[in-house]
């Protein structure tokens, strides 16, 4: 095994499996490099197993000298959105069969008739049901029928099943019934892939856990193949190094502890986006961030404070119904908590007829693409009026791979838009920016606020390919006034990995009142809980020390809503009650106002994380003195003013071309392969050593 | 002209605060109706009192019955003897939305100093006192009931009014806990409200009012403009509560909007069941909007294009003191009347007859709850929960219905694990009902049936208002009616809809909650459709072949030939519609 603590000879594969393409992201000691390849649809190894030869080979490395392979993959999560994952079997409670079609019986949109709600990824001819009960509280009713189970295993072969899930009632309070299902289940069918409910999401709530379950169970096998025929690929190539994979929470985790929860590894790419906006806050010495994705199709906003990432076990797979809450399925598992809406450069820009102008959700994709790329687009897009705006050069779009047809973007605006609010293309053009923005915007915002925590004096740290486009406005709406953008930024969740750090959380629902609580048993919990976290982490970080972070859920005995509060220090002891309440209290304060006096609390639910510290930190690039100096544009270009409403000329300069400590004013655009930087009049920019772009709000002075 | 779209950025922003104000509120509840079921509603008003937007989340009954009862505070507490701090509250059927339940909370909101708009709440809470039940022969044995009162003086909390509510209420720490979550939700949207006109530079609202209502008017409007000119009635008779009750209405198409008219309505009831007007309107417009402008934001400006007139003094035009605790029974079914004016234009926008009224059930128990040897139930929990229960939705002019789906209401169910955990109760059955579906080209979605007993030794209660048990959600276009709901215990005793009812130990009360009404003659189905629902359970082969003429093989596939005989010799069925 190789030793993990020993950057000086590390030579790190990180390797992220995106839809389209595989970002590939060397790092030999200091020196890194980059390579996309396509993925392979069918066998997405031979993809991988491609781009890290390549990358190998003109570093002039053998895979023996490899000392860790990183891992993520949206195989997982195309699988679900794309239903094609194994045929999957529901055993639950008799009684209980329709649980996780029925959901919530509500609507997720008020007015509109014609809504369909997300299928279920168990039909009900294979969701299947034994006599047992659990009651509340642990107590059983009825034992379970395990003549009714091992009937159950005898139907499978018939029914074509390839992978079981077990929903229980209650089986978060007591697991004995879900356990010895799945011991019978093996008895006949031992190379069955079977999730338990408690298991996999042991909290209370029966369609989020059956539904976690089964989402779980549906990529069970796809997943345990791919991730055993690629660690034996990688093996027979001569690799030797740990292969470690990136979870949904950030972390990164063991192929064996992925097998067993493969719905843990679903999101990894946009957690690996969450992770290189902190390694980007570390490297430059920002507190709180405020993380900022956006692709083609949609945006992403994370909340990250002292180089943690917010984090939530709420999450919905595939919002089929324009990203709207409540119309994907529910799954609980840990996850970096950050929200998602329909805005990207293939946003489509309409005007309803209410007048009013509308961008998004829906998205041109890559065909028929916006109206610029000439494939039969005629609907605008956020790209058609950032061409028309002047801020992306229409010769080397996406590294000259698109020629962009601005004819073709004016003609979409002005027919969709501008014609309706009779406005000119630019500055219809310039409404698509701002509302796209303004709904990022209220995104953050509604984001922060739910989170209980404030935008204020946060940096802004924007990557993807549409970005940085858009960063500088989006801050001024926030208020925020310094924006950064990393770095190699287009293979930003590949990049991400590499700061990542090796971690595990186990979650327990724990129902106790704080007024009952014995510290004493509560102290033993947490030791066992913390052990088995410590075990999977131990898989991937034999040695080294290990960072234990530990939240209750809790709420007023009475409320519905837990909020998440930091473990007090341990160990416990008397004075533990005395201090969760403060622990407690502070939280609902600055959620909500106010404590309420006088209520008992309870807690909820535990979650401990233990990690071991990101291997990168001491690695980042030595930070040179860099002399300041002003950048030399390469052209003018022409660009639209908004205090003029009008386009007029701006310098632009090529990223490529500028070292550190260049500096800028705004406005201006600075152009590099994969997107470009938009300055506004209100910033000056500057590069830093680490190669990001830092713009400052010039009423806050010149960037420091 | 930019500022066209710097009004239609506000108009976004004030709707992210109206989501916020809400997203408090669920957050902080105590009641499970908000915190899980969501039966709450939230908006932002003018300084006239207009409601200008309203959270998504909302239940319409609620919405749209509060966007008045701003005004209504305005009317008893001027806006200019408000201060910053101030809070009312009220849970007047009449000024609120509908019943003591129901309770109402007002915030002006300031900035700068000056009063510059509203924000309202209202949530259900678990019990307000009273008979409880429908019971009730006035409105004064519902509960105990607020007139419109200055609930807090600049910022302090009457204490005095939180005492006399908790020594009035059965579960005090719930409602007083829902009380200061409504608090807390409507100063987070002043909060908010007062940040983004910073951010903007405005000092009043009234111009982005003006804006929104206008807009929303117009396009409502011109919803209405397309509309064929001309006067659609129909009627649909309901169970009732001792014998039918049918509602008929009207709706004629205008220039100037839609003019609702309720005709030959039903006299005031006994009991409990009467409707105010505020309610009834409500339920009416959320029915049309969704017919003909389900995309035109609510608010006061679309709201006023639609005009209800109900005869004074009858069941859904109940005047004060009626009893109307259990007005919901007949205001969730008007959108399906009025579902049923429009078809007669517009067909492909509406749905068949649904199951409409909310299955919900109240379970309560424990001394002076159930009767039973007092000395056991000391022993017993003392508990009071309502669960949230739906059955299936019409079906789509193109589209089969919603199973188990919540209409017009928007609430969510609360989890079985969490109903079991606060009550001693058991389900031991919550699944799909099979052949509950009302027939036809589109299926109507199925209900539900539910079997419920006892945890303890010792028997516990339902409450339960109930409709749709004799006569059953309708088809359209020659599809046929759901199943019709029925209630009983596992020993077969049949219970009636609308009462209470105690179980004893060792029964199960049985639900069985209706299907909604199918859409064009079932013959028209694609036998595979039919074939799959088959397999799947939800339909049966006796079904398949005597409702949709098709013949199912034993494995479970269509017969082609079987069903084309069938088909052939099976008559049309009766146009329902």
């Amino acid at each position: 095994m190789t030793d993990l603590d020993a950057p000086a000879t590390a030579v790190i594969l990180s390797v992220d499996v995106g839809g389209t393409f595989t970002d590939v992201v060397l790092q030999d000691g200091p020196r890194r490099s980059t390579a996309k390849v396509l993925t392979d649809v069918v066998a997405p190894e031979r993809g991988v197993l491609r781009g890290v030869e390549q990358i190998l080979d003109r570093a002039g490395l053998a895979p023996g000298q490899v000392t860790l392979f990183l891992h993520g993959t949206t195989l997982a999560t195309n699988a679900l959105i794309e239903r094609k994952g194994a045929v999957t079997a529901l055993l639950t409670t008799e009684g209980f069969r329709d649980s996780i079609e029925i959901g919530y019986e509500d609507r997720f949109s008020q007015y509109d008739i014609y809504i369909e709600k997300a299928r279920p990824l168990v039909p009900r001819a294979l969701r299947l049901t034994v006599a047992e009960r659990v009651l509340a509280g642990g107590a059983v009713d009825t034992p379970l029928d395990e003549a009714g189970v091992l009937a159950f295993a005898d139907r499978l072969q018939d029914l074509g099943v390839e992978s079981v899930a077990v929903g229980f009632m209650h089986s978060y309070a007591n697991l004995a019934h879900e356990r010895r299902a799945r011991e019978l289940i093996l008895s006949r069918r031992p190379d069955m892939a079977v999730t338990l409910s408690g298991e996999v999401c042991p909290e209370i709530r029966e369609y989020e856990r059956f539904t976690t379950a089964t989402a779980n169970a549906y990529v069970q096998p796809l997943m345990r193949r791919y991730l055993t025929g690629l660690e034996t690929s990688l093996a027979a190539r001569g690799f030797s190094c740990p292969v470690l994979l990136m979870t949904s929470g950030g972390g990164l985790t063991t192929i064996a502890a992925a097998c067993d929860f493969p719905i843990r590894l679903v999101e990894s790419g946009p957690a690996g986006g969450a992770i290189l906006a902190v390694g980007t806050a570390q490297d430059m010495g920002l507190g709180n961030i405020l993380s900022f994705d956006m692709g083609g199709t949609t945006a992403k906003v994370c909340l990250i404070d002292d180089h943690r990432p917010q984090a939530s076990r709420a999450f919905e797979v595939d919002r089929q119904y324009n990203y709207m809450k409540g119309s994907g399925l529910p799954v609980r598992i840990p996850v970096i908590d950050m929200v998602e809406i329909g805005a990207g450069g293939g946003s489509m820009a309409a005007v309803d007829d209410l007048r009013r102008l509308t961008v998004g959700p829906e998205s041109a994709g890559s065909t028929p693409g916006p109206a610029c790329y000439g494939r039969g687009g005629s609907q605008p897009t956020v790209t058609d009026a950032n061409l028309l705006l002047g801020k992306i050069d229409p010769e080397a779009f996406a590294a000259g791979t698109i020629r962009l047809d601005a004819e073709a973007a004016r003609s979409a605006v002005l027919t969709e838009v501008g014609a309706h609010l009779s406005l000119s293309a630019e500055q219809a053009s310039h409404g698509i920016a701002e509302m796209v923005e303004e709904n990022m915007a209220n995104a953050a915002r509604r984001h922060a606020a739910e989170s209980g925590k404030t935008l204020e004096g946060r940096s802004l740290v924007a990557f993807g390919g549409s970005a940085p486009l858009h960063a500088a406005r989006l801050a001024e709406k926030l208020g925020l006034t310094d924006v950064v953008i990393p770095p190699h930024a287009g293979v930003g969740s590949a990049v991400g990995f590499l700061r990542a750090p090796i971690g595990y959380e186990v979650v327990r629902s724990h129902v106790s009142p704080l007024s009952t609580l014995d510290p004493a048993g509560f102290e033993t919990v947490l030791t066992e809980m913390t052990a088995a976290a410590t075990t999977v982490v131990r898989m991937g970080a034999p040695e080294g020390p290990l960072q234990h972070t530990g939240t209750l859920n809790m709420r007023y005995v009475g409320q519905g809503h837990e909020i998440d509060v930091p473990l007090p220090p341990r160990p416990f002891d008397a004075t533990a009650r005395a201090a969760l309440r403060r622990a407690f209290e502070a939280r609902y304060t600055q959620l909500f106002g106010a404590p309420i006096p006088g209520h008992d609390l309870e807690i909820v639910d535990i979650a401990v994380k233990v990690e071991a510290g990101s291997r990168l930190a001491d690695q980042a690039a030595p930070l040179q003195t860099v002399t300041p100096h002003a950048a030399v544009p390469h052209a003018m270009r022409q660009a639209f003013d908004p205090a003029t409403r009008r386009m007029a000329e701006v310098p632009a300069y090529d990223r490529a071309s500028l070292r550190p400590g260049a500096t800028l004013q705004g406005p201006a655009v600075i152009f590099e392969a994969e997107t470009t930087t938009v300055v506004t009049a209100g910033f000056a920019a500057r590069i830093e050593a680490t190669g990001a772009i830092r713009l400052r709000a010039k009423d806050r002075g010149q960037p420091a | 002209m930019t500022t066209e779209i710097e009004f239609q950025i506000m108009w976004n922003r004030l709707i992210a605060v109206v989501e916020e104000q809400a997203q408090t509120l669920i957050r902080t509840a105590f009641g499970t109706a908000t915190r899980e079921a969501g039966d709450l509603s939230a908006g932002v008003y003018e300084p006239g009192g207009k409601m200008i937007a309203q959270a998504v989340t909302g239940t319409p009954g609620h919405v749209n019955s509060m966007a008045k009862s701003v005004g209504h505070v305005l009317a008893k507490f001027p806006a200019e003897t408000m201060a910053e701090g101030d809070v009312f509250i009220t849970n007047d059927p009449w000024l609120g939305t509908g019943h003591l339940n129901d309770v109402v909370v007002v915030t002006p909101a300031f900035h700068q100093g000056a009063l510059v708009g509203h924000f309202a709440c209202t949530l259900h809470v678990v019990d307000i006192g009273g008979a409880g039940g429908g019971a009730s022969r006035q409105v004064y044995e519902e509960g105990i009931r607020l007139p419109i009162l200055k609930l807090a003086s600049r910022g302090e909390v009457s204490e005095t009014i939180l005492d006399m509510i908790r020594w009035n209420v059965r579960e005090p720490v719930q409602v007083l806990g829902d009380i200061r979550s409504e608090i807390a939700a409507n100063a987070i949207g002043c909060r908010r409200l007062s940040a983004m006109m910073a951010e903007f530079g405005l000092d009043q609202l009234d111009a982005l009012a003006d804006y929104i209502l206008d807009r929303s008017r117009a396009a409502m409007l011109a919803r209405i403009r397309a509309l064929p000119r001309g006067t659609y009635d129909n009627e649909m008779t309901t169970d009732g509560i001792d014998r039918p009750i049918t509602l008929r209405a009207r709706v004629t198409v205008t220039d100037d909007g839609l003019e609702v008219e309720y005709y030959d309505c039903p006299p005031m009831v006994e009991l409990g069941y009467n409707v105010p007007y505020c309610y009834a309107e409500a339920y009416s417009c959320f029915g049309l909007h969704c017919a003909i402008a389900a995309d035109v934001p609510n608010n006061a400006g679309s709201l006023s294009a639609i005009r209800v007139h109900i005869p004074e003094n009858t069941m859904l035009n109940a005047p004060d003191p009626a009893p109307v605790q259990s007005r919901a029974l007949m205001g969730q079914l008007l959108p399906d009347l009025m579902f049923g004016c429009l078809a007669r234009i517009v067909p492909q926008q509406v749905m068949a007859e649904g199951s409409a009224r909310l299955w919900s059930v109240r379970f309560t128990g424990g001394l002076g709850r159930v009767k039973a040897d007092p000395a056991k139930l000391a022993q017993a929990r003392s508990f009071n929960v309502a669960a949230f229960q739906s059955g299936g939705m019409g079906a789509r002019f193109a589209q089969d219905g919603l199973s188990a789906t919540a209409f017009p209401s928007g609430v969510r169910n609360i989890p079985v694990e969490l109903t079991e955990t606060y009550a001693p109760v058991v389900y031991r059955r919550k699944e799909y009902r099979p052949d509950s579906g009302g027939p036809g080209q589109f299926r109507g979605g199925l209900g539900q049936i539910i079997e419920v007993s006892g945890r303890e030794e010792v028997p516990f209660a339902v409450v339960t208002s109930f409709d749709r048990m004799d006569y059953p959600a309708r088809g359209r276009d020659g599809g046929l009616s759901g199943a019709e709901g029925r209630l009983h215990l596992s020993t077969g005793q049949a219970l009636k809809g609308k009462g209470y009812h105690q179980v004893e130990p060792g029964q199960r009360i049985v639900i069985e909650i209706p299907g909604g009404g199918g859409y064009h003659d079932p013959l028209l189905r694609d036998p595979d459709l039919v074939a799959r629902d088959v397999r799947d359970g939800l339909v049966s082969a006796e079904q398949a072949r005597a409702a949709y003429g098709v013949a199912i093989t034993p494995d479970g596939i269509a017969d082609p030939e079987a069903t084309a005989r069938l088909r052939a010799a099976t008559p049309a069925p009766e146009a329902a519609q």
